[in-house]
């Protein structure tokens, strides 16, 4: 694809004889959300590092904008907005100060950056606070000054680590809000985390990390089909007792019907069959009382596919 | 492989934010009434004994720095352990207190290099350093004239600013041993801990070991090479070396800094001041001792930050 804006390529960083990460490859086109996800150590910050050219790549080659972070660091970290695991900020002078710091770090002139700092607060809803101290600040508004510190850079690719790590609901609510509003931007959007449903809701696309590798990578329903063996699982709560079974049963495209309590069946079909086993539980006299569709959810795809494989925890160094 | 662009890139604006830090700070105030109260307190005490005992002297003005009475000690001896406790203080959580407020791989994620980062951290604390000893070398010398309401001889003042450079010097150094003890200990009170820990030893204890070591390992029955070898030994700790310059620079009287040998004394007037140039050239190789110690323990610290991860 021409408009891949990171591309990752056999990436490997080895401390000693351990690996960090094996042999990374994946690709994020312009506009998306592309999430890494994985257990704690399973090499999301390495590789992220590796990308902004803050961590050595001992083999394999990334490149961002088509630009090598080992060669032109300035270069790329120009393009990247990163906010570290738990940003930190000098809690001594106040927010519009501290992003005062990055802007003259970036080159901006005065007045440019007056402007891109006030609208960057009003953006996340910092402006009230600006000439606070920072110290005063919770965590949820670091995270968004944070944010706020990308939107100032104008940054056209937005790396979180994780955003939403021990944010309370409603502030990481408004947080994912804000990345969805900075991809309707045009920001490419990185995001690590092992928060697997807050995570769904945002990314197009997942690539699950296990022991430093890629086990698994494409968008939630590609991955569900893969890995749960596919198809659309429907529930139906009514009551007509066994023929209604029967009968979902013999209805084409459907595999199997199991019966989880009394009254309520799971069916797994090919394809999504609502209205046709509303249909036949009607047909049948009965009442339908409530009739679901099971979403392949992350969560399921990530235990169960770990189930399977067992974490290869073993080639998990700490890297400190 | 050529990395691209400066690195010295940012290098600015870092030294602009650490010096309104430095300045800003609560520790560097209380560091500056430390100082300014004890030399102010040691330089009345030197005027007082100066104004006593008048004697025809050409370098009256230099003992304002060096004459101490009961029970202050002097100016100069004041500097020589006060500074290396400003310095410390500035240095100590330099790169980790970045780790710790976990800023560091935030500010590293902008455009700059790492080199800017650590070397614009040095230049500021230095030049916080120097701002507070220039004002101190002002206010002794202003005191000096009010309180003496003698001028001081071009001379005088020539070896007066020397002694002001090489102080800075001797601040550096201690500067870039807490950097580097800030880049390999994680912990900010590790690293206070262990950089003054390694200034009481090599102040205090290390002048008074070396000639026991010296003794040691030695197997010689000359003398000369004995005091020579302990010497030697003694002139590691940047506080031997500071030591000896102000003895060179503010005695004019000073000829050498080692042994002298009988031979070395024919035609020698005892006692009549050397000119300024052979003072220096006396001191010239602790000079360049304490700043190559500077650049040695900044160079350790520039390649554990580099190789450091960034990640907390």
């Amino acid at each position: 694809m021409s408009n891949d804006v990171v591309e990752a390529q056999g990436l490997t960083r080895r401390y000693g004889t351990a690996y960090a990460v094996r042999d990374v490859s994946f690709t994020v086109g312009a506009g998306e959300i592309f999430g890494l996800l994985g257990p704690n150590g399973a090499g999301k910050t390495t590789t992220i590092l590796m990308l902004l050219g803050l961590s050595e790549i001992s083999a394999g080659k990334a490149r961002v904008f088509g630009h090598d972070p080992m060669r032109e660091p300035l270069a790329v970290k120009r393009l990247i907005g990163y906010l570290p695991d738990t940003v930190g900020f000098y809690d001594n002078i106040s927010a519009a100060d501290n992003l005062h710091y990055t802007g003259r770090l970036m080159g901006f002139p005065l007045a440019d950056r007056k402007k891109r700092i006030a609208a960057a607060l009003e953006r996340v809803g910092l402006a009230e606070v600006a000439n606070k101290k920072v110290g005063t600040f919770s965590r949820g508004m670091r995270q968004r000054l944070g944010l706020a510190e990308i939107v100032m850079k104008d940054a056209r690719i937005a790396i979180l680590d994780e955003p939403t790590n021990g944010l309370d609901p409603q502030a990481s609510a408004d947080l994912l809000d804000l990345i969805r509003s900075l991809k309707a931007q045009g920001v490419t959007i990185i995001l690590s985390s092992h928060l697997l449903d807050r995570v769904q809701s945002v990314c197009d696309r997942v690539a699950l990390f296990n022991g430093g590798r890629i086990a698994l990578m494409g968008t939630v329903d590609a991955l569900g089909r893969e890995v749960l063996g596919g198809g659309y699982v429907v529930e139906v709560e009514a009551d007509g007792g066994k023929s209604v079974a029967d009968r979902l049963a013999a209805l084409p495209g459907v595999r199997t019907v199991s019966e989880s309590a009394a009254g309520r069946w799971r069916m797994t079909c090919d394809r999504d069959m609502r209205g046709e086993a509303a249909a036949v539980v009607v047909a049948a006299g009965g009442h339908l009382h409530q009739l679901s569709l099971d979403r392949p959810s992350l969560e399921t795809i990530y235990t169960r596919y770990f189930q399977g494989q067992g974490p290869q925890r073993e080639e998990v160094p700490h890297a400190a | 492989m050529r990395r691209e662009g400066s690195p010295w890139q940012g290098l600015g604006v870092v030294v602009l934010k650490e010096l309104s830090d430095h300045f800003g700070s609560v520790r560097m105030r209380v560091l500056e009434w430390l100082v300014v109260l004890t030399a102010l307190a040691a330089v009345y005490g030197a005027i007082q004994d100066i104004r006593a005992v008048t004697a025809e002297d050409p370098f009256l003005f230099l003992h304002l720095f060096t004459t101490a009475r009961e029970p202050l000690p002097s100016f100069v001896s004041f500097l020589g352990f006060l500074v290396p406790l400003m310095a410390i203080g500035l240095g100590f959580d330099a790169v980790n207190g970045e780790h710790n407020r976990r800023t560091l791989s935030r500010i590293l994620a902008q455009p700059i290099y790492r080199d800017a980062l650590l070397f614009g951290k040095f230049i500021a604390a230095l030049a916080t350093l120097s701002v507070s000893l220039i004002a101190l070398w002002l206010l002794v010398i202003g005191l000096g004239l009010i309180m003496l309401g003698v001028p001081p001889g071009g001379e005088e003042m020539a070896r007066a600013f020397l002694l002001l450079v090489v102080t800075i010097a001797y601040a550096g150094v201690w500067l870039a041993l807490a950097m580097l003890f800030s880049t390999i200990f994680r912990s900010p009170a590790t690293a206070a801990l262990v950089a003054l820990g390694l200034w009481l030893f090599l102040t205090l204890i290390w002048p008074a070991l070396s000639p026991a070591i010296a003794e040691a390992v030695v197997w010689s029955e000359n003398q000369a090479t004995l005091v020579i070898t302990a010497q030697m030994l003694a002139r590691l700790s940047p506080s031997t070396l500071f030591g000896e310059c102000v003895m060179a620079i503010l005695h004019p009287s000073t000829r050498t800094l080692g042994p002298v040998y009988v031979s070395q004394l024919q035609g020698a007037v005892m006692g009549s001041p050397l000119p300024f140039w052979d003072s220096l050239m006396v001191a010239w190789p602790q000079i360049v001792g304490l700043v190559a110690a500077t650049i040695l323990l900044f160079v350790g610290g520039y390649v554990a930050f580099q190789r450091q991860e960034v990640r907390a």
